[in-house]
């Protein structure tokens, strides 16, 4: 065990903890049973933006050695994965078999246990929910022991995990249904919008439709071309869906930032041009492709380390939800956004459905924007408190996964359930052991005493 | 616990009652600064600060009292207010004496005297902040240094050579924080208009206390680790810092 510098992906903020790696789940509950007093939270690949899988002056769990992968029931589709397995190793024991999971984040390099603690979701949200609904049971190392958890026999703490950031318990594995998938591709259907109202207009009217659905939009863009994108529809493609050259082709290889441009920022203009480029090599009018499922679901991951690309003082992701009937708050953002000169480099807007019942679960239905900023952007702090507000004066709510900014005040209104998470969370952890830097920064837990 | 753009919740200010630190104490107290702790010698002017900076939504002020020249028990003071507040994101070294360079010069015992208030208790203190930062894990620490420090003048040198100690001690110390989670913050800036230099006349350059507390806090959200108020002194001291001495010394004092 030893002391390590932690960051998100978002690299803002880094802390150090001493980090050790269990290999088996007794092994994770005796670094809980052994937690110092500045006690202790799991971190898998590093993949949650802000401060969730670091914890200054204690202990980090990783679980990189906490691995494997079997088969509960071959025929109907349930795998058994350890809490550090990664999705991608989950996807590639399914693709053989014809299968895949339910619910997948923007990236495939998270680990399970980590998607089950920020509950994460996909572009398929209204179709399938998020993660946690497809988790059949789980294994929870906590500081009073194992616990096996099933949605039916412990809802309380099942759900408390489900979104609760890691401050419940590790993750040690869960054991996850999945669908039946005639190919390794997706029919995808795109055209673009010229303003926001269009982009929203087109997404409402196609709902129900499609089982995935994403806008990118340009978050450049000025005027009336404000929130102007490009809107995507995705469909499992059927054997006779394929063109007839098509071969399952291997996962593209990804391309890695190149070191000697990390250390760099790359500059708003050049950003401004790209987003130019993909706005108007889209077309108008409806474009039928078809794709590798890999590709049309982790774009972000064709390019390894892209978060180095915003330098040393990395990014920040601001990702927030507003039910349907405030999606003005959409406009309200990005307008915002662009008066306070700190126009979003990249700008994503989904559709939610029906949420979950964990507390601390993000998903809800309605609006949901996601925005990447540069965090030293002059200004951005405050623009984004100023957001803040207005999001949860709509009944919205900002995603923990991706916070590194939320100031305490605001939780209990974007989170009205989280007294009762609260509670279920110190009836598991009564010593108050679990704890990260995202939960002393919003309060989530109480520190121990002495643990200053 | 500090969050992305370097905005911290616990604040612990040594020299409590500075009008830079108030200056930067107001800017934070507007993110998300809650609980303050102001260490300073007079206990009158802590209360005066204390009730602004509640005025400014700041739920917990503490006032404690802080003499820089009593080293010995500095290490103890830092622990006891770690202790009793757990976290301390920011901690602001802002304590300091300018003096009067020619009563500074007749009298070495007072000369000695705001070396050891500028420099000595600098070291003491900041020696005893960067363990408790570092068993933490986190934490930053901003020293206001002066432009002074950079290179020495005539006219103030007693003054210069001991902020010229103390910025090297907390430039050395930022460096053996890295990989600690703790970051040091060194700040120069230039001639400040404050009650400190009220009826001295004006060097080149002259600045607030409100553009020294802007420089600050950019600097928390950029990671910068020397901040120059206003930022062109940078460039203007890599000059000075060149010239020859008989042109420097025309230029500073003629």
């Amino acid at each position: 065990m030893g002391r390590e510098l932690l960051a998100g992906w978002g690299r803002t903020a880094p802390t150090a903890a001493d980090v050790c790696r269990p290999a088996s789940d007794a092994d994770a509950v005796a670094a809980l049973a052994g937690a110092p007093a500045r006690g202790a939270v799991a971190r898998g690949l590093g993949r949650s933006y802000g401060d969730a899988a670091q914890n200054a002056g204690g202990t980090v769990i990783s679980t990189a050695r906490l691995e494997g992968l079997t088969w509960v029931d071959e025929a109907a589709g349930v795998v058994r994965a350890a809490g550090g397995a990664s999705l991608a190793g989950v996807m590639a024991l399914l693709s053989p078999h014809g299968r895949a999971l339910c619910v997948v984040p923007g990236t495939r390099h998270v680990t399970v246990g980590g998607a089950v603690a920020a509950d994460v979701h996909g572009k398929n949200h209204p179709a399938d929910g998020s993660f946690a609904r497809h988790v059949v049971e789980l294994t929870l190392a906590t500081p009073g022991g194992l616990r096996h958890l099933t949605p039916a026999g412990n809802p309380d703490l099942f759900w408390a995990t489900a979104g609760g950031m890691g401050l419940t318990g590790v993750v040690v594995d869960a054991t996850l249904s999945t669908m039946a998938v005639e190919t390794e591709a997706v029919r995808v259907v795109s055209r673009r919008a010229g303003d926001l109202d269009e982009v929203m207009a087109a997404m409402d009217a196609e709902a129900g439709r499609h089982r995935y659905a994403v806008a990118w939009l340009d978050g450049l863009a000025k005027g009336r071309a404000t929130g102007r994108g490009v809107v995507g529809w995705g469909d499992h493609a059927g054997a006779g869906d394929l063109p007839p050259a098509w071969q399952a082709e291997p996962s593209r290889r990804s391309v890695a930032v190149p070191p000697w441009l990390a250390g760099l920022r790359v500059p708003g203009p050049a950003v401004a041009a790209l987003n130019q480029v993909r706005y108007h090599r889209s077309r108008a009018a409806d474009t039928t492709t078809v794709e590798p499922l890999d590709r049309f679901l982790f774009p972000l991951d064709a390019v390894d380390g892209w978060n180095r690309l915003y330098g040393p003082a990395g990014f920040v992701q601001y990702q927030f939800v507003v039910p349907f009937a405030a999606g003005d708050v959409v406009r309200t953002a990005l307008e915002r956004l662009r008066d306070a000169g700190c126009p979003p480099f990249l700008a994503v807007l989904k559709r939610m459905g029906a949420a979950d019942p964990g507390p601390l679960s993000f998903p809800m239905p309605g609006w949901t924007l996601a925005l990447d900023f540069p965090t030293a952007t002059a200004g951005l702090a405050g623009v984004l408190d100023a957001l803040d507000e207005v999001v949860a004066g709509a009944g919205g709510r900002v995603y923990l996964a991706k916070d590194a900014r939320l100031r305490p005040e605001l939780v209990g209104a974007m989170y009205p359930a989280v007294d009762r998470w609260r509670e279920v969370q110190r009836d598991v952890d009564p010593a108050g052991v679990l704890t990260s830097d995202l939960g002393r920064r919003l309060g989530l837990v109480r520190p121990r005493a002495g643990a200053g | 616990m500090n969050d992305a753009h370097g905005s911290p919740q616990t604040v612990v200010v040594f020299g409590g009652s500075s009008e830079i630190a108030l200056a930067v104490l107001s800017r934070l107290a507007a993110r998300r600064t809650r609980t303050v702790v102001l260490a300073g010698r007079n206990p009158a002017a802590l209360e005066a600060a204390a009730g602004a900076l509640r005025e400014a939504g700041v739920t917990s002020v503490e006032a404690v009292v802080f003499e820089a020249l009593e080293t010995d028990g500095h290490a103890a003071l830092v622990d006891d207010i770690f202790d009793r507040h757990g976290d301390v994101d920011l901690v602001l070294m802002a304590f300091g004496e300018l003096g009067d360079q020619a009563t500074l010069e007749d009298n070495p015992p007072a000369a000695a005297r705001l070396a050891r208030v500028n420099y000595v208790a600098s070291v003491s203190i900041g020696l005893a902040v960067a363990a408790r930062l570092r068993a933490q894990g986190h934490g930053n620490l901003v020293a206001l240094s002066s432009v002074a420090a950079e290179r020495p003048r005539r006219s103030n040198f007693v003054y210069g050579s001991s902020k010229a100690g103390m910025d090297a001690f907390f430039r050395g110390l930022g460096d053996a924080l890295r990989g600690s989670g703790a970051r040091v913050v060194v700040v120069r800036p230039g001639f400040v208009r404050t009650r400190m230099t009220a009826g001295m006349a004006e060097a080149p350059f002259a600045t607030t206390p409100e553009a020294v507390a802007d420089g600050v806090v950019r600097a928390l959200e950029t990671g910068a680790e020397t901040v120059w108020v206003p930022p062109r002194l940078r460039w203007v001291m890599t000059v000075l810092r060149h010239l020859p001495a008989p042109l420097f010394r025309k230029l500073g004092d003629g």
